[in-house]
């Protein structure tokens, strides 16, 4: 595969693992935004590779994991809805939201009392679902970064363009840089340099990063997900690191360009303005999601179906996700971590979404298995 | 949110703007794309696909990119290809 | 509420049209009577072509055999009943045949018991049944006794079968998984993931094209082959459905109390299957087959047991993956690039197809 597979080279990433381990003097602490590079870094194993050399702390772009109980439990009662009232809601969603735990089970737990869920690859086939079943009242659950707003933004504008009063958007998109901003501000902060999520990047471009780079003076690197891309954006880190320097520095230049996509921005833009959102684990963040612009609102499930909402909230007590979020703490310091907590019997989201740093560690170190040398 | 898969356009199917559509193909199997936040996309492209929609054109210059950098290492350290 | 419109269930999916209502199953079917009667004999009996089967008998004998007896048993049910390189019909002889054949035996009966929801199109029941008939000719099985019964509309999705499979064990039998080796060699038989991700594609209408097409086939030339070839040099053989070849890894790691090691880039994955797991991010290893085995093989039988398996059609792209190893802390291990051994984990549930 073009593109994918000149990039998972052993040898080019032994060199750049070579590299990182003789430019860095001392054991840095880096933050990998984005859970996908989470998964990378574990699955490829190069944060073992690594370990001593480096301190990966993983931070909070998983919009699965940091998606309010309350739009879980929101998605849960529309897909309930058919069995309790004449709206016959079918609720569409990604699959990785499918298995997330709400305080009253998950999406496929409702599927097994009567939910309609079904689970597409894009929006844009769930338009095509309400455009084949004008009877139903096709619902998609709308969560994800700046990366998945532009095609969410567009299956609106699609819907509109196509007449169809029977699709609406549950939105839940949060944005990944006041959260990123929330945690340099923390007492507690850690993180010595930001890899950037490389494909919210290539939406939202890095321009935005220089004020937080002179605010709080530590390097940005836009980076990708395959070994080689997260291999050279952790080297760039080190190297200004070591050098003293704060830049943005953009290591996934064939995706990612200054601006972003303009086009992309443009159609979020129309469809979606900046608000406060709550994360799950973290609360409130100020801007910190998106939400349908006026002019939209025909299409926004929360304005059209009037839930309840009466029934309570239940968040574990045992579970850790907000330190894990955080970076506060790692999979494996959490008492609950392979015990009361497995991806068969989650706690929290993180334990079960695919870039959910819990289940990186359970899939990929748990049990830890030593190298074999040769 | 983050899957984003690189594939090839391979011919529209849609041409009109703003909602133009491709088929793009991922090593031996094609779906159709929305082309929409990528005007300039051309057949013969690499695109970014997350999620159904081509989120920007891969550019093979800077793809290219990293390797440069990895002859550079080499050179710094007098290595050779294989070395390792 | 029939919901079948976006559940993409039969009569979507079904490519035969679907005409008046007397051209569907109907409660009457299975009540008894003459109805039934004629229905069973014109529409089931009637396609798989065995005459014994017409004395509609309440059960059938069967002649002795020398060795000693194999029987298992499988219940199928599929969305949709078809699916690019097959159907459910095809996949309840397949699966029975290959149970029986990783087992160590020549497939020679099956029983079959059909499940119908009133108002099934006669049409789809029809293609179905040629479906089973075909497959029954190709693996050289018989089938010697049968049940019919109609459930009410909704009761049941479509169709649901129950094959039960009768084979004569061929001695020396594969000791199996418990009796694995360290140094033993692990294959498979072909390109992974193939099923689950046909029917996964003709289910979820994910539009790829060309549309990916299942393995659904029949593991016992391969398996017979294997076993005249290498004799008691075979260890154990298991097809690699729900699960993928993971599941099976697992259960083999288990059974034996060894740590079953893979490396990644020796995993045989076809160029459209690789693509489709990449956009939805699954990992074959994860997904379902329904006409391609793991098998495990004495240390240095791995060369002939290829050369067994690439001279047949069906498993020309068999391809050693890993060996057995002596128990470590993690079950089952995949090497990726860096060439240290990772733990592979066990699927959880059904793949869905996820975007972060």
């Amino acid at each position: 595969m073009k593109f994918v597979d000149e990039y998972r080279d052993p040898i080019a990433a032994r060199k750049l693992l070579e590299s990182i381990r003789r430019s860095a003097s001392q054991r840095w602490t880096l933050m990998e935004v984005c859970g996908g590079q989470t998964h990378g870094l574990l699955r490829h194993g190069i944060e073992i590779e690594l370990e001593g050399t480096i301190e990966l702390i993983h931070g909070p772009g998983c919009p699965v994991c940091v998606t309010p109980l309350e739009s879980i439990d929101f998605a849960h009662e529309l897909a309930m809805l058919h069995t309790l009232s004449d709206h016959d809601v079918v609720l569409t969603s990604f699959g990785d939201m499918l298995r997330i735990p709400g305080s009253r089970g998950s999406l496929l737990d409702a599927q097994a009392q009567g939910a309609q869920v079904r689970t597409v690859y894009s929006p844009l086939d769930a338009v095509q679902l309400a455009k084949k079943n004008p009877n139903k009242e096709i619902v998609f659950f709308a969560v994800g970064f700046e990366t998945t707003a532009p095609a969410t933004a567009l299956a609106v504008k699609q819907a509109a363009e196509e007449g169809l009063d029977n699709f609406r958007l549950l939105v839940a998109h949060v944005r990944v840089q006041p959260a990123m901003e929330m945690l340099l501000q923390s007492p507690h902060n850690r993180v010595q340099a930001f890899l950037a999520a490389g494909h919210v990047c290539t939406v939202m471009g890095y321009a935005s990063y220089e004020s937080l780079v002179e605010k709080y003076q530590l390097p940005i690197v836009v980076t990708g997900f395959e070994p080689l891309d997260l291999l050279k954006g952790i080297l760039a880190c080190v190297r200004q690191l070591e050098a003293g320097q704060a830049r943005v520095e953009n290591a996934y230049a064939r995706s990612v360009h200054y601006e972003g996509n303009l086009q992309a921005q443009e159609i979020v833009r129309e469809v979606y303005e900046v608000g406060d959102r709550l994360w799950r684990g973290f609360g409130m963040i100020p801007n910190g999601g998106l939400q349908l612009r006026r002019q939209w609102r025909q299409f926004d499930a929360q304005q059209h179906y009037a839930l309840f909402g009466s029934l309570p909230i239940i968040e574990s007590r045992q579970c850790r996700s907000a330190d894990v979020l955080a970076g506060r703490i790692k999979p494996l310091d959490c008492a609950a971590f392979g015990n009361e907590c497995t991806p068969d019997a989650p706690l929290g989201a993180p334990m079960v979404s695919s870039e959910g740093a819990c289940a990186a560690y359970f899939r990929y170190r748990n049990p830890q298995v030593n190298p074999i040398d040769g | 949110m983050c899957l984003g898969i690189p594939g090839q356009v391979v011919k529209f199917t849609d041409a009109s703007k703003p909602y133009a559509q491709a088929e793009v193909e991922f090593d031996g199997v094609r779906r159709v794309c929305s082309m929409a936040c990528v005007p300039d996309a051309v057949v013969g492209d690499y695109v970014i696909v997350h999620a159904g929609i081509a989120i920007t054109r891969v550019d093979p210059e800077e793809a290219n990119r990293v390797f440069d950098e990895l002859a550079a290492i080499n050179e710094d350290a007098g290595w050779k290809d294989g070395q390792l | 509420m029939d919901d079948r419109d976006i559940n993409a269930g039969w009569p979507l999916n079904c490519p035969a049209p679907v005409s008046a209502d007397s051209d569907r199953v109907l409660l009457a079917h299975g009540e008894g009577g003459r109805m039934m009667r004629r229905f069973i004999r014109d529409r089931i009996i009637r396609p798989l072509g065995n005459p014994r089967l017409l004395s509609m008998d309440d059960a059938a004998s069967l002649s002795r055999i020398d060795g000693d007896l194999v029987m298992t048993t499988d219940s199928f049910v599929v969305s949709p009943l078809f699916f690019p390189g097959g159907d459910i019909g095809s996949l309840c002889v397949y699966g029975t045949v290959n149970d029986l054949a990783v087992s160590g035996a020549k497939p020679l009966y099956l029983t079959l018991s059909l499940i119908l929801e009133e108002g099934l199109p006669l049409v789809v029941l029809d293609r179905i049944l040629r479906s089973i008939a075909d497959a029954a000719t190709q693996t050289d099985v018989h089938v010697v006794a049968g049940d019919t019964k109609v459930v009410p509309h909704g009761a049941a999705d479509g169709i649901f079968i129950n094959t039960t499979g009768i084979g004569e064990r061929i001695e020396p039998a594969p000791p199996g998984p418990t009796n694995l080796f360290e140094g033993d060699e692990l294959i498979v038989t072909g390109p992974i993931g193939r099923h689950g991700i046909a029917v996964l594609c003709a289910r979820e209408d994910l539009a790829m094209e060309p549309k990916p097409i299942s393995d659904c086939g029949s593991l016992a030339i391969a398996a017979q082959a294997l076993h005249k070839g290498l004799g008691n040099r075979l260890r154990a053989m298991r097809d690699a459905t729900r699960g993928g070849v993971a599941a099976v890894l697992h259960e083999w790691a288990e059974a034996s109390q060894r740590t079953l090691a893979i490396n990644e880039s020796d995993i045989p994955v076809s160029g459209d299957i690789r693509g489709v797991c990449e956009l939805l991010g699954l990992d074959p290893l994860h997904i379902a087959n329904e006409g391609t085995m793991l098998i495990a093989v004495e240390r240095g039988a791995g060369d002939s047991a290829q050369r067994i398996l690439h001279s047949l059609p069906e498993s020309k792209h068999a391809a050693r993956i890993g060996s057995v190893m002596s128990k470590q802390s993690s079950a089952v291990t995949v090497t990726r690039m860096f060439g240290r051994q990772q733990p592979l984990d066990e699927p959880q549930g059904a793949p869905l197809p996820r975007i972060c």
